[in-house]
């Protein structure tokens, strides 16, 4: 069980310093996890770190590939007009 | 502990017999500030009209990460706290950007304050904002440092922004209820959870209070920008204010909220516009009964170079630092010597402000009546003088006339009407673009105006004014406002009673 960084992150650096098993790294074109190291927090937090800080919808998707953050969850910007 | 700067009118001594402080020239975001806040600010570009003129500042793109989400930021760009958003910053590792501000500050001596901004939150980038101001307080003492933050990690910040040159800090308080606020921040991140809806926006508040509180207490001198949000915060801002002020920061800017469509933002995504010129000014106006207002904010990109107004950023991309020679202690001394010019000639300039206040005040016991206010826009490219055509200005200061003397209210941007001398190709629709930006004012100074613009800006109501270019603003100001008052054109008004010591 892992998390995967995509291509819509913005390499903000904000997830980076929170993940506790150092399994985010700094890459081209962008940031990526490590998923032999990522364990989802457990043990550490209840929520994983980097998916309740990254500010970019879609940027984070969970084992199965579905967005941590689905689009309108973090900017309530409602989705009809994302889309326009 | 407190600063003795909760009463600033209090705290001001009467001079020369004017009772408010507010006759002659009145220049307020400086003059009424107490003495040893003046003499840490002076020559600090942001915080007056003058200084900016001869002082510049830099931002570098250190701090990209962010804890929080306004509403009014998208952030695939920068913060929109200090910068417009829609702009993207090259980004710094510490060591790349004390390198640029070293280079920058050795090739425009001018450079007195380097500020980092964002792109995101500097404070919640401690490490790299830290290193920076570390390296650089080592390395470059003689710059000031400045960062602004949207308040959430303050109080634990606190105790290290105290150990170095800090300046000051800026805080961005939109609001101190949290049914406001819960309109501005969607959410937080708050001990490792993300924080949504009220209880976020009353945790950031309670956060903002706290560090401006700490940092007084050690005794940082604090600015506080809001964004007026019409609708949202607008009317509660003048709250904001009294509150801010009553905890000792030195000095409150309310900027414009700027929302379009194409930032991609909450707000500019759900039709949430921005305050009028008029809107603005009004609760500037009514803020400032109680706070020194900051009224020529240019709201600059986090990664702008050079005088406020203009950006020489493009001269210090990272590969042409890179290859710069700089040696610094030498460059050092060579700013010392600029600095000490310029601020003998700012200081003389206060002087002969200060000696004409008098004599105004004089005059002014003459006069037993007040003529109704006047604002007036100026094209000037720097130095307190008129020496902008009005069709190669890019932005326009805005001055009120009174029978209390001139006071600068702020500054208006535009498209210049003509980008060049021959090819105004687009003219008409830029010009009606001025002469929006222009409403409410009564008559325009410039240093040339061309012939076209003449009718137009006349059927606005907008006087062209040519004759004053050279002179030093508030003095044509003065002159024009005196000239209107010959002709009749200030209906007037038996005061009460100047109030003269
Ligand atoms: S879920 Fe947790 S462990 Fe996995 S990358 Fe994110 S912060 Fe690190
Ligand atoms: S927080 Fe999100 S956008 Fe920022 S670097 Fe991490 S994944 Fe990318
Ligand atoms: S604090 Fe700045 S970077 Fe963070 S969301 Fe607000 S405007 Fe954007």
């Amino acid at each position: 069980m892992a998390l995967e960084i995509i291509e819509l992150c913005t390499n903000c650096w904000a997830c980076e310093p929170l993940c506790p098993s150092k399994a985010i790294y700094e890459a081209k074109p962008h940031f990526l996890i490590d998923a032999d190291k990522c364990n989802e927090c457990s043990g550490d937090f209840e929520d994983s770190q980097c998916a309740s800080i990254c500010p970019i919808e879609g940027a984070i998707l969970n084992e199965d590939g579905v967005p941590m953050n689905p689009p309108g969850s973090l900017t309530n910007i409602p989705l009809q007009k994302l889309a326009a | 502990m407190q600063l003795p700067v909760i009463n600033i009118a209090a705290a001001e001594p009467k001079k020369g017999g004017c009772s408010a402080g507010s006759c002659g020239s009145t220049d307020k975001q400086m003059d009424h500030l107490p003495e040893h806040i003046r003499q840490k600010v002076f020559n600090h570009p942001c915080y007056s009209e003058e200084a900016h003129h001869y002082f510049a500042r830099m931002h570098v793109a250190v701090a990209p990460a962010c804890n929080i989400q306004c509403n009014y930021c998208n952030r695939k760009y920068d913060c929109a706290n200090e910068s417009r958003p829609g702009v993207v910053s090259e980004l710094h590792h510490p060591v790349q950007a004390v390198k640029k501000v070293l280079a920058v500050a050795a090739t425009i001596p001018q450079m007195t304050v380097l500020g980092i901004a964002g792109p995101g939150d500097p404070l919640a980038n401690p490490e790299r904002t830290f290193e920076t101001f570390r390296m650089l307080s080592e390395q470059a003492p003689d710059i000031k440092l400045c960062v602004s933050t949207n308040g959430l990690s303050l109080p634990e910040e606190v105790e290290q922004l105290s150990q170095y040159n800090i300046d000051h800090v800026t805080i961005t308080i939109n609001c101190v209820d949290p049914d406001v606020g819960a309109q501005i921040y969607p959410w937080i991140f708050w001990k490792n959870k993300r924080i949504k809806g009220r209880e976020a926006a009353e945790i950031l508040i309670a956060q903002q209070q706290k560090g401006l509180e700490m940092l007084v207490a050690k005794g940082i001198l604090v600015k506080v920008n809001s964004v007026m949000i019409p609708g949202v915060n607008d009317k509660h801002l003048e709250e904001v204010s009294k509150i801010v002020k009553g905890k000792g920061a030195f000095l409150h800017n309310v900027m414009p909220l700027i929302s379009e469509a194409e930032h991609g933002t909450f707000y500019g995504l759900t039709g949430q516009r921005g305050p009028t010129n008029e809107e603005l000014q009004a609760l500037q106006d009514a803020c400032e009964g109680d706070m020194n207002m900051m009224r020529h904010c240019r709201q600059c990109r986090a990664d702008a170079v050079g005088l406020l107004g203009e950006d020489r950023g493009s001269e210090f991309t990272m590969d042409k630092v890179e290859q710069m020679e700089i040696n610094y202690p030498e460059a050092m001394k060579m700013r010392a010597e600029v600095h000490a010019a310029i601020n003998e000639e700012l200081e003389s300039k206060r002087l002969a402000k200060e000696a004409k206040v008098q004599v105004v005040n004089i005059q002014g016991l003459k006069k037993k009546e007040t003529t109704r206010p006047v604002l007036m826009a100026v094209a000037t490219k720097g130095g307190g003088i008129i020496n902008e055509h009005f069709g190669h200005a890019g932005e326009f200061l805005i001055y009120e006339a009174s029978s209390d003397g001139v006071r600068f209210i702020g500054h208006r941007k535009t498209t210049p009407y003509c980008e060049g001398d021959i090819s105004c190709g687009d003219g008409e629709s830029v010009l009606d673009k001025t002469l929006k930006v222009l409403a409410g004012c009564e008559a325009v100074l410039c240093s040339k105006v061309g012939y076209e613009p003449w009718g137009p800006l006349e059927a606005a109501g907008i006087q062209p004014n040519g004759e004053h270019a050279m002179e030093p603003i508030e003095d044509a100001v003065l002159k024009v406002y005196e000239e209107m008052r010959v002709a009749g054109k200030l209906e007037t008004t038996v005061d009460e009673q100047q109030k003269v010591a």
